[in-house]
């Protein structure tokens, strides 16, 4: 491997809650400061920053609290958490061409106990509401709940079928300290037994655990980070994908609403870039603000065919012993909803060998943040 | 009683509910090279035109999926449903179904509706029902 390729030298975050009792600033500095001394960096060598266009931490602040004393590089991604993977991509980019030498990615807010994304929009936040609030349609529980409906009437599914992988995060999760959902796995009928928010397709167990905190990730070139003794692990290929009519949450206007297309071209990426294929991924971490997008992906990145999700959960792909261990940290639904974030840790933690529910010999792990994706491996 | 949330329409989409209060639904459509297209945009991807003209819909289309919209611990607010229409022009718009029992047990996907326009407490929304004619 080439010296000059990127790598996620650090990882840190704070704790996953309902209620952080203390500003985002301060989330999004404790997890920086973390992931800088995790990777063996000092503050001062961070030249470079990048987190969500929608992240309220400004980076001048937030450096301000670091003692970073300058930034030759900031970016930040589109969209919300569909750009969670795009932030690697970013600062790879960047310490690839040399832009900077280390780039702190950070993702800090409190989404519980300040502005929860989950309740319906009050006044549209830009024009592509007009197509929607009008019509009710002003929640992301209803909004992605109008292309899951597509999909579960062309396959024949019902929400019991995404029960099933609520089970399985739940019991990832179950025996992950980090998690919120620590030691209190589920059945299949306590999914069931949840009270609808979108009857007949969402229960509240299929959404995400909207949650306070921060992740925050230092990356930099391999040969920097053995320079630092860094426990690093080498980012494989990392794209972002955003194609003419598509949006991530009005997935409306592409021919079949039964498939993910971005995702889809994002896999193609990935596997050419990392030279492998959707076999030799050993743990995969997806994004999933809701159950049901999880099986949009396992079709669109190629582990099994369309309409077939279903039935690979059902056959236990995805749960302990499975043949593609999936959200292995419990994932939003169970672990807690740092925007995508935290599924990036546990990427690097199940190539660090360091994992609550380590894979033994993990060596190709895909962190898909639906539209954007990395693919990490030893 | 349905509350509705009246669009904010800017530059770009006000013909479109200037249309609506006129009751026509209008599509955007490229004075030089015909394309429809819908959300509007403010140039043709197609050929790069600014000259943007509108075509009346003729308002007939087929529901491609659809929720019912309630609110999980708000019982007071009024279901509706919401669909995802695939006009015979060839655009898709989001709007509602109405005259039709907001309830789950029935199948609406691929139904044949046709548009009709509601004045929800002074906003005009474009709305479809069911047609007649089922085919």
């Amino acid at each position: 491997m080439s010296g000059k390729r990127a790598v996620i030298a650090g990882i840190g975050h704070t704790e996953f809650s309902q209620n952080s009792g203390r500003s985002t600033m301060q989330l999004a500095a404790e997890a920086s400061l973390a992931s800088i001394r995790d990777a063996g960096f000092s503050p001062s060598e961070v030249d470079g920053t990048v987190t969500f266009s929608m992240d309220t931490n400004d980076e001048l602040a937030l450096i301000r609290s670091l003692g970073v004393p300058m930034l030759r590089f900031c970016a930040r991604t589109r969209g919300g958490g569909g750009g969670a993977s795009a932030t690697v991509q970013l600062a790879a980019a960047a310490v690839e061409s040399g832009q900077a030498d280390a780039v702190l990615v950070y993702r800090a807010f409190n989404e519980r106990s300040g502005h929860r994304f989950g309740q319906p929009v009050q006044a549209n936040p830009d024009p592509v509401w007009n197509w929607a609030s009008p019509f009710s349609l002003n929640t992301p529980a209803k909004v992605y709940s109008l292309t899951f409906q597509r999909y579960m009437y062309e396959f024949g599914l019902t929400n019991e079928d995404f029960g099933r992988y609520t089970v399985v995060a739940r019991d990832w999760a179950s025996t992950n300290p980090n998690a919120q959902f620590f030691e209190r796995p589920i059945t299949l009928q306590d999914h069931q037994d949840s009270r609808w928010i979108v009857e007949p397709i969402l229960r509240k167990l299929d959404c995400c655990l909207e949650s306070d905190g921060g992740v925050a990730l230092l990356i930099t070139t391999a040969e920097r980070a053995a320079d630092h003794g860094s426990d690093a692990v080498p980012i494989l290929g990392s794209s972002a994908i955003q194609l003419e009519g598509g949006h991530e949450m009005f997935a409306y206007y592409h021919e079949d609403l039964c498939e993910y297309p971005e995702g889809r071209i994002l896999g193609e990426q990935l596997y050419r870039q990392a030279g492998i294929t959707a076999a030799d991924i050993d743990v995969a971490m997806i994004y999933e603000n809701f159950s049901p997008i999880v099986f949009l992906q396992l079709e669109a990145f190629g582990f099994c065919g369309r309409g077939e999700a279903s039935e690979f959960i059902k056959d236990g792909h995805i749960g302990r012993g499975g043949s593609l261990p999936t959200n292995t940290n419990g994932g939003l639904l169970g672990e807690g909803y740092i925007h995508g974030m935290n599924n990036i840790v546990e990427g690097v933690r199940q190539l660090r060998g360091t994992a609550s529910n380590q894979i033994s010999g993990a060596e190709h792990v895909l962190v898909s943040a639906g539209r954007s994706g990395i693919i990490l491996g030893r | 009683m349905t509350t509705v949330r009246p669009p904010i329409s800017d530059f770009d989409d006000a013909f479109f509910w200037e249309g609506i209060n006129s009751h026509k639904l209008l599509i955007q459509q490229c004075g030089d090279c015909s394309v429809l297209r819908h959300p509007p945009t403010p140039i043709c991807a197609n050929c790069g035109s600014m000259n943007n003209q509108a075509s009346e819909s003729e308002g007939n289309g087929t529901i491609l999926t659809w929720i019912i919209s309630q609110h999980p611990t708000e019982p007071d607010e009024e279901p509706r449903i919401v669909i995802l229409v695939q006009l015979d022009e060839g655009t898709r718009i989001v709007s509602n179904l109405i005259d039709v029992a907001p309830t789950h047990d029935q199948v609406l996907n691929d139904k044949r509706v046709e548009v009709c326009f509601v004045d929800y407490d002074g906003t005009i929304l474009p709305q479809f029902r069911l047609a007649e004619v089922q085919s």
